[in-house]
């Protein structure tokens, strides 16, 4: 006994190191498997109210940058309503809406590691839910993964973990849109059938099949294409619309229906 | 002894808020975000308590993971450097290392670079293997490995000489 305990005593320190190492490696494990950590994840306030300071004073720098886009949208929507024909401006009314918009501001982007989370300034306050889709002016950007109070994350399209249903512009041929982690300005598009006519240059948009994203959301442009390991698939690489190391202002989407699809579905599959 | 405890809180606040809002943000060349703060490893006192050092270890770490929601890469890439910590020195200064007053004013300037790149290679590497976690990205690994390893080593030896202290 008395030995045992010398030896234990003697290698305290491995031990140690071994018990710290298994934390991590079992935290580390989970986070790559399951959903991002509940509890060790920037939305919470600290990481949150960190990130709020230093994005107030960064977000002066591109003030010049931010608004120039923002009027460029304006110009675009209002060319949209003065075009638009009479009858289809009707009094709204926002509870028959599908799709409910509010707006937020990034407050930490990533873009280098190969699972990459944001954090935006608007939480559970502000009505933000987890699932909700993300989108930018130029296109889609990811889905909030977790909601704090006042922040939230939002996995990022640049993520090994995201997977997202997406089609090629005027048809119905649908993929999944995944990110190998190699390029943050490309993003890749596979499952799309052999028989289906791609051209280099053709815009890649949402498809429907999702009750995150509205159909036809931009995401990108066919760069290059090549088809999979078995021939019968294509590999598309999609150069995104988005920049994403330069982004602020985002919009978050959320399907009004989206708890009826989903039981519906859950109760199809439990028969 | 207080002191060199007040010195070091006071680096661990100061090293982790520098990483997490300047060096994370950086994106040199598109993937470059430099790990400065492991030149926290470097400048703890080195006749220290090693349980303490690794649990301070694990604890700058997991505050960085959650800032940069990496969960635990950094905690794990820290423990190894601490744990690892007196072997390397064993390798970079001899046997000079192991006597009591011992002092890295007693080193030479490439003694003292070596060790630094060492941390910073076995930090790099645990840290960019478990990013990914995939064999098939081993060239991609290699890439970061050395690109971020590059840029953290030259920065944290222009810190070093910035910020010597005076008596470890």
């Amino acid at each position: 006994m008395q030995r045992i305990i010398n030896f234990i005593l003697r290698y305290r320190n491995a031990f140690l190191y071994g018990f710290l190492a298994l934390i991590a490696l079992v935290m580390t494990v989970r986070s790559h498997s399951y959903h991002q950590s509940r509890f060790f994840n920037s939305s919470r306030w600290l990481a949150g109210n960190v990130y709020g300071t230093g994005a107030d004073i960064s977000s002066y720098f591109g003030l010049r940058e931010e608004n120039r886009r923002l009027v460029e949208e304006n110009e675009e929507l209002r060319r949209l309503l003065f075009n638009a024909p009479d009858d289809s401006i009707q009094p709204l009314d926002s509870t028959l809406s599908v799709y409910q918009v509010l707006s937020a501001k990034l407050i930490k982007n990533s873009y280098s590691s190969p699972r990459n989370y944001l954090t935006i300034n608007k939480g559970k306050n502000d009505g933000v839910k987890q699932d909700m889709g993300v989108i930018t002016t130029k296109g889609i950007l990811g889905i909030v993964e977790n909601v704090s109070n006042n922040f939230a994350t939002v996995q990022s399209i640049l993520n090994t973990k995201s997977n997202i249903n997406a089609k090629i512009k005027g048809t119905n041929y649908f993929g999944s849109f995944i990110w190998d982690a190699k390029d943050y300005t490309t993003a890749q598009l596979i499952d799309i059938p052999r028989l289906v006519p791609v051209v280099v240059g053709d815009t890649i948009v949402t498809g429907g099949m999702s009750s995150i994203f509205p159909e036809n959301i931009p995401v990108g442009v066919i760069k290059k294409y090549d088809l999979n390991a078995s021939q019968s698939f294509y590999n598309i690489e999609v150069e995104l619309f988005n920049d994403m190391a330069n982004i602020k202002n985002v919009y978050l989407i959320e399907n009004k229906d989206k708890p009826e699809i989903q039981a519906l579905e859950s109760s199809t599959l439990n028969e | 002894m207080n002191s060199t405890v007040f010195i070091n809180i006071l680096r661990f606040v100061l090293l982790a808020l520098t990483q997490v809002l300047v060096f994370n943000n950086l994106n040199f060349m598109g993937f470059i975000n430099p790990m400065v703060y492991v030149i926290f490893f470097y400048w703890y006192p080195i006749k220290g308590n090693r349980a303490l050092f690794m649990f301070t270890a694990f604890l700058l770490g997991l505050f960085i993971d959650i800032y940069s929601d990496t969960l635990a890469l950094n905690a794990l890439a820290s423990i190894t450097v601490a744990y690892a910590r007196p072997a390397l020195m064993r390798l970079c200064f001899g046997i000079n290392y192991e006597f009591q007053n011992f002092n890295f004013k007693h080193t030479t300037t490439v003694q003292r670079i070596t060790f630094l790149a060492f941390i910073v290679l076995l930090h790099h590497l645990i840290f960019f293997f478990f990013e990914i976690l995939s064999l098939s990205h081993f060239l991609l690994i290699l890439k970061k490995v050395f690109a971020t390893g590059i840029v953290t080593l030259i920065l944290c030896v222009l810190f070093s000489s910035l910020f010597s202290p005076k008596s470890e």
